[in-house]
């Protein structure tokens, strides 16, 4: 019971960070429909960053100032990502704005060999490891099989998973942003003859996606301390089935995929071979959706003729 | 890279600018802005580098590299400004890209053990100015004007001459590299093979995606149960022999093809895409994780090579050259390789055009047009998605097998999902649904790609410098660039199956591309 519970907690961790990756997917998907391989891509700059700048500033601050560091790290990478996505979205998918759907899918492999590249060049081939920053935690449960433990770093990826969430959905469903957004991806010229910056709009989602990847990427740092090149093809891969589990389009959907997949993954690897908890994910998915052609919550397609 | 005037430029910059006329304060304004987002890209990647010590992390700076980076982006920027004003916006954007990319190459070596940080961002310098020199060439000559129809006909008419001067080329490639280059013959020789299977992949992916219109991004699946049927049947069973296991290939990933087909056929477009992503990835986790039966991440060696008639191509008594009379030589199984590929290759374009013209061909077409309307013309889908699966896992089936008999060992690692990214993309940019498209792109891609790893004449000129390790980098970019460019792909014209009067070819434009996309 102890390990099941200890399980959920973890798979809970992973699932918000896949949650955040997903949601990027999600929204470029839904405002042009197409698929952003580079995103993970994203994700794995942000982690690099997130490092980089966290020994940047301990060093020049000191181990003392742990709290403020982590704070200001956080900021310095959603900004660096932020201006590492617009500039991808500028070179590669704005010129194929209006371009048939399989263009842009192209760019974005060719921007993830790319980056994967040029940080394995940069930054070299090997693992970085990072030790725990964060210890200690709450003790929950202690019982006669284990101890189930709610340590300080489960506390804060939930905890910012559930600000973000709150935040972006405030962001989507109050701000004229956000109404932006959602006429683009209704109807695009409508928009624009509306009088929206439909380029700005599409810019801005892109922008906030790799935001929330860098914020994916800080966090996955934290918790795993070890990050390598390559990191964001597996994330990127998980957090794309994340968001068509949940429905790609939506939302909700991408966040109750992205919890999915990190339990799926999580409690396979607990009680099966762990090996094969890829498969597992990935057969679900599958099976899902043979059932449930659209997704959790996404809505079918209405075919018109 | 620029500001955010391409679609709406501002009236002062867009009135100088677009008249031709160069305002210096403009030009260095955008140098200048272009520059510092240099600076912020470069700033944790190539300005600090973060090293393993010990049992930790250390930070080392390399601000001189960062500087000379910015540096070129802006003299860079500042010479495009001149050459092409703002009337190319995108290949500017292109350009920087490519400057920012070449000024990294000449400056971040990982082992700078020569070649002073001067001497390196020269040659980023320099690579940077002959990236410029040939995308400045091609930015003008896409300044033409449109070419007329009569053109267009003019091409088509010369389709077939070309072809036919193609396919004898193809022929005589391995005397001709013989002759040729008798130095560099094996070498050739292998990278003409190995094009060919990407050709044979791309014509094989290209049933499904360009014909059917079924975006598939998980095609290794199948390139892999191929190559892994061929090495275990062929291992296991010594008696069976090249020429029949790999039929038995090909039919086994062909069923693989129909199975993974089932349950996908409702699905649609992206949902289509990310499961047979899915089952590319289940299928190389089973391959590394079920080692009674893989052997694992090992993988499988000594698959058997394969034999002219029952003669081996060995030294001595009963090989190849022996029988022939022929003095022995290592090379005789390359060109028998090249010839049982080629020969593969033009069975899958065969089949192909002869499918386009049989019924199933126009109900692929057909479908990648209009699922709907193919429903109420009383098509059955279900069977006509199947085929397309099975027929495409088919040929990535037999592409696989030679693979692995060209090899002599098969390993999971071979099958990842960037091998999928790179046939695919080798599809899309030859042009979807083109056959010629296919040979184009995969001449350019895969062949440019190994003649990168031959640019080391660049180390020698400056020592420390190792332009290789650039060539993923310039490879994506290629892709990039060339989507931009021709987002249609390389052949931009198409010729339909079916014809109300006339035959004549259609720009791609006119072409779905199904529901996949």
């Amino acid at each position: 019971m102890e390990y099941f519970i200890q399980q959920l907690i973890n798979g809970l961790t992973l699932g918000s960070i896949y949650g955040l990756i997903a949601i990027g997917y999600t929204m470029v998907y839904g405002i042009i429909g197409m698929i952003n391989f580079a995103h993970g891509d994203v994700f794995m700059i942000g982690s690099f960053i997130a490092l980089t700048a966290f020994l940047l500033l301990t060093s020049l601050f000191g181990p003392a100032f742990l709290p403020v560091v982590l704070v200001l790290v956080l900021i310095i990478t959603m900004l660096f990502c932020v201006a590492w996505g617009w500039s991808i979205e500028k070179i590669a998918y704005r010129p194929l704005r209006g371009s048939f759907r399989l263009a842009p899918l192209i760019t974005a492999i060719g921007i993830s060999i790319v980056l994967q590249n040029f940080v394995q060049i940069s930054q070299g081939a090997r693992v970085k490891p990072l030790p725990p920053q964060i210890q200690g935690g709450v003790t929950l449960m202690e019982g006669a099989t284990g101890v189930v433990q709610l340590s300080w770093m489960h506390m804060i990826i939930i905890a910012t998973t559930v600000v973000l969430m709150t935040g972006f959905s405030l962001l989507i469903s109050r701000t004229s942003l956000g109404r932006a957004q959602r006429a683009c991806e209704q109807d695009r010229k409508m928009a624009a003859l509306l009088g929206i910056d439909v380029d700005r709009t599409i810019s801005l989602t892109f922008v906030m996606g790799a935001a929330l990847a860098a914020v994916a990427g800080f966090m996955f740092l934290l918790r795993y301390g070890v990050i390598d090149f390559y990191i964001g093809f597996l994330a990127g891969i998980k957090a794309f089935t994340a968001a068509v589990l949940g429905g790609i389009g939506s939302l909700p959907g991408a966040m109750l995929g992205g919890l999915l997949i990190g339990l799926i993954e999580t409690f396979w690897s607990g009680y099966f071979p762990i090996e094969y908890k890829d498969v597992a994910t990935f057969s679900i998915l599958v099976v899902l959706l043979i059932f449930l052609p659209s997704g959790l919550l996404g809505k079918p397609e209405v075919e018109k003729v | 890279m620029a500001t955010a005037s391409n679609i709406r430029p501002g009236p002062t910059r867009a009135a100088s600018l677009e008249q031709g006329a160069f305002v210096w304060s403009v030009a260095l304004a955008d140098a200048a802005k272009a520059a510092a987002l240099a600076g912020i890209l470069g700033f944790f990647f190539i300005g600090m580098k973060t090293d393993i010590a010990g049992d930790g992390l250390v930070l080392s700076y390399r601000w001189a590299a960062l500087g000379h980076a910015v540096l070129i982006v802006f003299l860079g920027r500042l010479l495009l400004d001149a050459l092409l004003g703002k009337a190319a916006p995108v290949t500017t954007q292109m350009l920087t890209a490519g400057i920012f990319i070449a000024g990294i190459a000449g400056i971040m070596t990982q082992d700078a053990t020569g070649g002073s940080l001067p001497a390196r961002a020269l040659v980023g310098a320099v690579l940077g100015g002959l990236i410029v020199a040939v995308l400045y060439g091609v930015a003008l000559w896409r300044r033409r004007p449109a070419p007329a129809r009569a053109e267009a006909t003019r091409q088509a008419r010369f389709a077939i001459p070309i072809g036919i001067a193609l396919v004898l080329l193809a022929l005589t490639l391995p005397f001709l590299i013989t002759t040729f280059l008798p130095g560099q013959q094996r070498q050739f020789i292998d990278l003409a093979i190995l094009i060919l299977t990407y050709v044979m992949l791309g014509w094989g992916l290209n049933i499904v995606v360009g014909l059917a219109g079924l975006l598939d991004l998980g095609y290794v699946a199948f390139y892999a149960v191929g190559a892994y049927s061929f090495a275990l049947l062929s291992t296991c069973f010594p008696f069976i022999g090249f020429w029949s296991a790999l039929p038995l290939a090909g039919m086994l990933a062909g069923m693989w093809g129909l199975v993974l087909g089932f349950p996908v056929l409702r699905l649609r477009g992206d949902y289509l895409a990310i499961v047979t992503l899915a089952f590319g990835e289940i299928i190389r986790v089973v391959l590394l994780n079920w080692v009674d039966f893989t052997n694992g991440p090992n993988g499988i060696s000594g698959v058997p090579k394969p034999t002219f008639f029952g003669l081996e191509f060995s030294r001595g008594e009963g090989g190849f050259a022996d029988f022939f009379g022929l003095e022995f030589s290592t090379i005789h199984r390359f060109i028998y390789l090249y010839y049982i590929i080629l020969a593969l290759a033009f069975l899958t374009n065969f089949v192909t055009l002869r499918l386009r013209k049989l019924p199933i061909g126009r109900a692929w077409e057909a479908l990648r047009e209009d699922e709907i309307a193919c429903r109420a013309l009383g098509i059955n889908t279900t069977n006509t998605k199947l085929t397309a699966f099975g027929i495409g896992a088919m040929f990535g089936g037999l592409a696989g097998a030679f693979f692995a008999t060209r090899q002599g060992f098969v390993s999971p690692e071979s099958f990842t999902f960037m091998e999928s990214a790179i046939i695919l993309a080798i599809v899309v940019l030859g042009g979807l649904g083109s056959q010629m498209g296919v040979v184009i792109a995969a001449t350019v891609m895969i062949g440019g790609i190994e003649m990168l790893r031959h640019i080391s004449f660049v180390g020698q000129i400056f020592p420390g410098v190792d332009p290789v390790q650039y060539r993923m980098i310039i490879f994506g970019l290629a892709m990039v660039a060339i989507m931009i460019w021709k987002p249609r792909g390389f052949i931009s014209r198409r010729n339909p199956s079916a014809v109300l009067k006339e035959r004549k070819s259609i720009g791609a434009d006119l072409v779905s591309q199904g529901e996949g996309h």
